[in-house]
């Protein structure tokens, strides 16, 4: 083998050593740090699984927050409100400051857990554009509502 | 009617001028540079003028409709509000989709243009094949402009009264970020544009190659402000604290910055030592193939994103088939014409500065897929009925640092190897005792930090051993007989600071941030490390066009008044939207950032305080990076005439 053409096959070789490397980090650590998203029918049905009703998986909540839901004791910062899909509805108790654009009746997406048959969220989505719907949960919606015979709520209309 | 009623339409007719004119300037040069026919190459200039002229035009035309507050403009009507104050009417020109398209033809215009005045020194079949590759990029995007995004689409009857700007926007930072961001997008598609025109003559002039270097340094620095800003809008506007959050978004426009990055260094070393030619072309592609992918990202409203807008998905579909055949059609041509590219490269040994620029390029493309990856992962996993998922933080934050530190620790190496030459004996005994010094104020750090430990100590050490590696190569060169400094050296030397002080800012902050979040009644106050927030009640106010709840928080430190901030509740008068501005006082050593939360009844208030240690210098060594790329830009040798360089 020439001189070049031996390192040439040593520069492939550790390029490809490297990107395997690489691509099994990124796998493992994609992997750990996925969260998926579940309206209220899918987790209290169980079929999100059990481990999204259990508490063990860490997942994201989407629906819209039910008219009439919100309360919050004076003074605290503790707030309650319920996210529904159409199909069912789950309460939700999120401790901190909530997004500007969070409003009754308005789509919500939340991070967290179950605990005791609540979910207990560690942060909330907000919006920069009040009519828009995250294309996601428009979807999962859609599905509930397409069952129910109403109209899908509008994905687009700011244009 | 006054015949300033039809402007609107002029302008219509400008872009569909503008997209003929693009046209002809994509077909004509091609054509002739393939057939060697003179006439048809000497179109590339003017029409790259005339195309400039046309959508300056245009676009001059849409912010009179916005100043003129002209309702019968769909887009005028659904994006102001005879309230806006004058500067954002003419900001409000790009702040939602069909303007930014515009503002986006209207800076590749300025980029052909200045192509086509800067471009003397070239042979003309460069030249023209340069400004032919770019004049298909402009007939992509007027198209998309005139079939589904009009901006002067007419409003019948008027509206009243427009909906208003999205308040989020109404902000000093917003108008320069957009511009400055496609800039850098823009900018990448001259060293694509030349990387086609390579590709088509089969070969890669080192000539050329130093003429592109200048254009792709300028992009580069102009994305690195642009993303800069973003991140510190986001800090003070979204009332989180936060300065980057791996968004969908943010990651959009992170992708062409990291490849950019990769593509200024290969660059360096195909036109000094003629390696790497067929992988710079590659980079270059990438870059300016991320920049449409990033645009499409945040056009087409596809992902889940904080930053996300309304979009429509049909505008989605016609920026991913141009996507599809600008990428698609430029690595076909990459496949067929690539091979021979490497033919003139020289050997190198294991230890010259051609591997650690490979290192460099190999650890900064890794980075830039891992991102793409987590970014698409979720739009993978949706289309395969995976579930609808999304990818956390963690997952950038981890995988970006575990990449970023052997590229932090080869760093001051760079500069001090030679090429091509194996002697690692030299530039390690001029960095031991500099390494040994960094070790040093990390241990220091870690023992002093009173929280985060590790991050602190981490983003010492990194930052002393990058910016006293920096430092030992400028006076090494400094001290060296005869040499000169050139401006090349300079740009490297600030852009690699500027890493210094980013990753002073960015660990010390992560490791030293101290948040709380909580009710307050006037009169209470909330204690933070050696600072205190004294909550002193909310008073209204109004606004041009908005009415504000506005806090007063006396800043105390060590029991002494130091500031008094004001952060706002503002609910905006056309929308009823509500945003918090935040109130800030800022330092070198950091900032006390304080935001209103809601009313929580009783008089009492939910507020967000936090110290925000070494924030600054987050964005100060982004400042320095830029300032890095355009000072390299200026380097006399990339200015030398034909002659000179034969």
């Amino acid at each position: 083998m020439n001189p070049t053409r031996k390192r040439r096959l040593w520069q492939v070789a550790a390029v490809a050593a490297a990107a395997a490397i690489a691509t099994t980090l990124i796998a493992m650590a994609l992997q750990r740090n996925v969260a998926y998203l579940y309206t209220p029918n899918e987790v209290l049905s169980g079929k999100a699984g059990a481990n999204v009703s259990s508490g063990q998986a860490r997942f994201r909540l989407g629906g819209m927050v039910a008219a009439g839901s919100f309360k919050r004791a004076p003074g605290s910062m503790e707030a309650h409100f319920a996210v529904d899909d159409g199909d069912a509805t789950l309460p939700v108790v999120y401790t901190g400051i909530l997004p500007d654009l969070f409003r009754e009746k308005q789509a919500v997406v939340a991070t967290g857990r179950m605990r005791g048959g609540v979910f207990v969220a560690e942060n909330v989505l907000a919006k920069h554009d009040e009519t828009y719907m995250p294309k996601e949960v428009a979807d999962k919606m859609g599905i509930a509502h397409r069952k129910h015979d109403v109209q899908a709520p509008a994905a687009e209309g700011a244009n | 009617m006054t015949p300033w009623y039809l402007l609107p339409e002029i302008g219509q007719l400008a872009l569909i001028l503008a997209l003929l004119v693009a046209s002809l300037q994509a077909l004509l040069p091609l054509l002739g540079a393939q057939r060697g026919i003179a006439p048809l190459m000497a179109v590339a200039r003017p029409a790259a003028f005339l195309q400039l002229a046309l959508v300056a035009l245009a676009f001059a035309i849409l912010s009179h409709g916005f100043v003129a507050q002209d309702f019968s403009l769909r887009y005028v009507a659904g994006n102001s509000n005879s309230l806006l104050p004058v500067v954002y009417r003419y900001t409000a020109v790009w702040g939602a989709h069909e303007g930014s398209l515009l503002l986006w033809a209207l800076i590749l215009a300025l980029w052909t243009a200045a192509v086509a005045q800067f471009s003397r020194s070239l042979p003309m079949p460069v030249v023209a094949r340069v400004l032919g590759v770019m004049g298909v990029v402009a007939v992509g995007f007027l198209a998309f402009l005139i079939f589904t995004s009009n901006p002067f689409e007419r409003l019948l009857p008027a509206a009243a009264e427009g909906r208003d700007l999205n308040p989020l926007l109404q902000d000093p930072g917003m108008i320069i970020h957009p511009p400055m961001l496609y800039l850098g997008y823009v900018g990448f598609s001259v060293p694509f544009a030349f990387a086609i025109a390579s590709l088509l003559e089969g070969r890669i002039d080192a000539q050329w190659l130093r003429w592109t270097r200048p254009w792709t340094n300028v992009a580069w620095g102009f994305l690195t402000l642009g993303i800069a800003l973003g991140s510190w809008w986001a800090y003070y506007e979204l009332g989180w604290g936060g300065w980057w959050f791996w968004d969908p978004v943010e990651n959009a426009s992170f992708m062409p910055w990291l490849a950019g990055a990769a593509l200024l260094h290969s660059q360096a070393a195909t036109e000094k030592r003629g390696s790497f030619g067929g992988w710079t072309l590659l980079l270059a592609i990438a870059a300016f193939s991320l920049s449409l992918l990033g645009t499409f990202l945040v056009r087409s409203g596809v992902l889940t994103s904080v930053h996300a807008f309304a979009a429509d998905p049909t505008r989605g579909l016609f920026v991913l088939v141009f996507l599809g055949i600008v990428i698609g059609g430029s690595l076909l041509l990459y496949a067929l014409r690539a091979p021979d590219a490497d033919a003139n490269a020289k050997p190198f040994a294991a230890a010259s500065r051609e591997t650690l620029l490979l290192l460099n390029n190999l650890l900064l493309t890794t980075a830039c897929a891992m991102v793409l990856l987590g970014t698409l992962y979720p739009l993978l996993a949706d289309a395969l009925q995976l579930g609808k998922i999304s990818v956390g933080p963690p997952y950038f934050a981890l995988m970006f640092l575990l990449l970023m530190a052997p590229l932090v620790a080869l760093l001051p190496f760079g500069p001090l190897t030679r090429w091509q030459r194996e002697d690692l004996a030299s530039p390690l005994r001029m960095l031991a005792p500099w390494a040994g010094l960094a070790a040093i104020a990390g241990i220091a750090a870690f023992l002093l930090a009173p929280q985060g430990q590790w991050k602190t100590a981490i983003g010492i050490l990194g930052a002393c051993w990058v910016g006293f590696g920096t430092l030992r190569f400028l006076w090494s060169r400094l001290q060296m007989h005869g040499a000169r400094l050139t401006r090349e050296m300079l740009g490297m030397t600030l852009a690699h600071l500027g890493i210094a002080v980013f990753l002073v800012g960015a660990l010390l902050v992560e490791g030293l941030n101290q948040q709380r979040e909580l009710a307050v009644k006037p009169g209470q106050t909330v204690e933070l490390g050696r600072h205190a927030f004294r909550f002193d009640g909310v008073a209204e106010t109004r606004g041009p066009n908005y009415i504000a709840d506005k806090g007063t928080v006396q800043v105390l430190r060590d029991g002494r008044i130091e500031t008094t901030l004001h952060p706002e509740k503002r609910r905006y008068a056309a929308g009823g939207q509500v945003m918090t501005e935040s109130g800030i006082a800022p330092g070198w050593l950091g900032d006390a950032y304080v935001a209103l939360g809601e009313p929580l009844g009783g008089g009492s208030w939910a507020l967000r305080v936090h110290i925000k240690p070494f924030v600054r210098w987050i964005w100060a060594g982004a400042l320095l990076m830029a300032l890095g790329g355009f000072v390299t830009a200026t380097d006399r040798r990339f200015r030398s005439s034909r002659k000179e360089s034969a």
